[in-house]
């Protein structure tokens, strides 16, 4: 019995500790610019051996791309002594955390200058790692195969609320979206609508791919939009003004609703985290791993564009 | 045995000299662990507390939006996407009142009963039974309960109901299985700690069963289970994953029950991730987090009045 009180009293000690880390912990993570993330300024001496972490945060679309091949990254021997970790967060978070310095890279679904000031998305380079294409897809049971640019543009404004006015069966028309700050939104409104829209009184939001397509998947009349990489026959993919949503459309720039996947650094990055973005634009992992989970390798496109929107060949 | 008993016993000459010191280091050594660890968790809640307000209260001050515009506005639109930005919040508290005060509505009657069923109808078996039941319920992820709902209550209200199954009426139905537990387990305190004697004197004046626990039990336990009912609601206020899942997240006060709807938690961890720190859009965001955390206060000081009540 006698033991075991000194024990006690130290089981306890612990345990405050750990809840006065945890404490401080939260507080400086969530205070902006106390940097506690780097831990990369350490120069490595021989070019052989690379060592050190990096932390890439941000995009939940990129996310499962970037985790699966730092896994790869770090089974390669010249680089085993390179800790790659990956946390989501949102494209915001990312932009905020390798703009502050608590992340090495951040992983966005959109251009820095499209959420952060002038002057901090300068300081950012971008590396365009993916392409990820984005088609409207409905419930099947909407019986509408095709959709124009400006019939698109009135659903999700409102202005056609039954898909009878669309060559659609009568149906009311339920528009599935993505929360007004979200990435992948950004992206649909900007190539495929053109123009900003409103939440509509009565629409849905949800941030994650998955719950859209279940709910558009078991909504009659729904309509929303999805990564390529998350179609199959649950939901009945639309053609754009015609053009159906594949690789090759992407590619040669007859479909027009993608976007890059950034990972963004600051400045010119470091020789670990430069290792990382190499091996992250290498010819076999852009035809791999970038193909296998869904993206478009940004090699293959033969067409190109800036932020703001321009195509050059 | 025998070396104990030949042993003079007394303070003057105390066989082990070093035993008083080590009980008052002792005493000193706990003391100081507990105060160390009282005093970590008030700094914690304060700086918590400091930095939320210190985050919310920027959007009115740095950013320039009025109070009452912030939470009797009922137009969102923080990136200023249709002309200027707006920052009403009406939409979202009113989802949240609506979602938590109609799963405590659906909840207590549930709640109440059971903690009678294993109190004063079946006190046996049926405790056996319900309590690690409840228990399970307490421990379920919040993110199953949205999956489930999403899954099943979802599509039922949709076939039974106009509109798409999604809204306040899916919210609140997860919410209330979600505290369930809270207000049972809060419940089943009160009943069981209640003092036999005012059962039985009921009794021994020939009530019934129903007319004691009518008119006896139930107006006597009545604060510990509106303290139940507050805690819960505390609890339906707070939750985020589950009901973020069903309710539609649309920054609208619905027409119905079953329309697209939103709540304060939903909107923050549905926006947190896109936002960058420091522009308006994250500082609202804070705002509402700080309004929640208000709120959480003012059950606590209902439930605070409600225990001094109980005292009596």
């Amino acid at each position: 019995m006698k033991f075991k009180k000194p024990l006690l009293m130290f089981c306890t000690l612990v345990l405050v500790l750990m809840l006065a880390a945890c404490g401080s912990k939260n507080a400086s993570d969530s205070g902006s610019t106390t940097g506690s993330g780097t831990a990369t300024e350490d120069k490595p001496a021989a070019e052989e051996t690379l060592s050190g972490s990096v932390l890439a945060v941000g995009s939940t679309a990129l996310q499962p791309l970037v985790e699966q091949v730092a896994q790869k990254f770090m089974g390669e021997s010249q680089y085993s002594k390179i800790q790659v970790q990956v946390q989501g967060g949102g494209s915001g978070t990312g932009l905020t955390q390798v703009s502050g310095g608590q992340a090495n890279i951040g992983n966005s679904d959109v251009f820095a200058e499209e959420k952060l000031d002038a002057d901090k998305a300068k300081e950012l380079v971008d590396h365009q790692v993916a392409v990820v294409a984005m088609a409207a897809v409905t419930n099947p049971d909407a019986g509408v195969d095709s959709l124009t640019k400006q019939q698109l543009v009135d659903i999700f404004t409102g202005k056609v609320t039954n898909w009878k006015d669309v060559g659609g069966k009568d149906e009311k028309i339920v528009i599935v979206n993505r929360p007004a700050s979200s990435g992948t939104r950004a992206t649909f409104e900007k190539y495929a609508l053109g123009t900003k829209t409103e939440d509509l009184q009565g629409s849905i939001q949800e941030d994650s791919s998955g719950t859209v397509k279940k709910i558009i998947s078991e909504t009659p009349g729904a309509i929303g939009y999805l990564a390529l990489s998350y179609l199959d026959d649950k939901v009945k993919t639309l053609k754009y003004d015609g053009v159906e949503a594949t690789e090759e459309n992407v590619a040669s720039g007859k479909y027009p609703v993608w976007a890059y996947e950034h990972m963004y650094t600051k400045g010119e990055p470091a020789p670990e985290v430069k290792a990382f973005l190499d091996y992250m634009t290498s010819d076999a992992v852009q035809n791999g791993d970038v193909v296998e989970l869904g993206y478009i390798p940004a090699s293959k496109m033969e067409v190109k564009r800036d932020k703001d929107g321009n195509i050059t060949k | 045995m025998k070396a104990i008993d030949e042993r003079p016993v007394g303070i003057a000459d105390n066989p082990r000299p070093g035993r008083f010191k080590k009980h008052h280091m002792e005493d000193f050594a706990g003391r100081s662990y507990t105060t160390i660890c009282a005093i970590l968790l008030i700094v914690i809640i304060l700086s918590i507390v400091y930095f939320v307000a210190s985050k919310g209260l920027a959007t009115f001050f740095k950013d320039g939006v009025s109070f009452s515009e912030f939470l009797f506005g009922s137009k969102w639109d923080p990136d200023g996407n249709h002309g200027e930005p707006q920052f009403g919040v009406m939409p979202f508290i009113f989802g949240s009142f609506a979602t938590s005060i109609l799963a405590a509505v659906i909840a207590s009657p549930l709640s109440i009963c059971a903690s009678l069923f294993m109190t004063e109808i079946v006190p046996g078996w049926g405790k056996k039974l319900l309590q690690p039941v409840i228990e399970l319920l307490a421990g379920i992820p919040s993110v199953v309960y949205g999956f489930v709902g999403l899954t099943v209550i979802v599509p039922a209200l949709r076939d039974m109901f106009p509109g798409q199954g999604i809204g306040i009426a899916a919210g609140s139905i997860v919410l209330s299985v979600m505290i369930l537990p809270t207000i049972t387990s809060i419940g089943t305190d009160a009943l069981s700690s209640l003092p036999r004697g005012l059962k039985e004197s009921s009794y021994a004046l020939g009530a019934t069963r129903w007319q004691t626990i009518y008119r006896v039990i139930l107006p006597t336990v009545l604060p510990s289970i509106l303290t139940g009912v507050v805690l819960g609601m505390a609890r339906a206020f707070g939750e985020a994953l589950a009901v973020q899942m069903v309710i539609g997240n649309a920054p609208h006060i619905p027409r119905s029950l079953f329309e697209s709807a939103s709540t304060l938690t939903s909107v923050i961890t549905l926006d947190m991730g896109n936002t960058v720190m420091g522009t308006a859009h994250s500082n609202a965001l804070w705002s509402m987090a700080l309004a929640l955390m208000f709120m959480t206060f003012i059950f606590v000081v209902i439930v605070r009045l409600l225990e001094r009540r109980n005292r009596i």
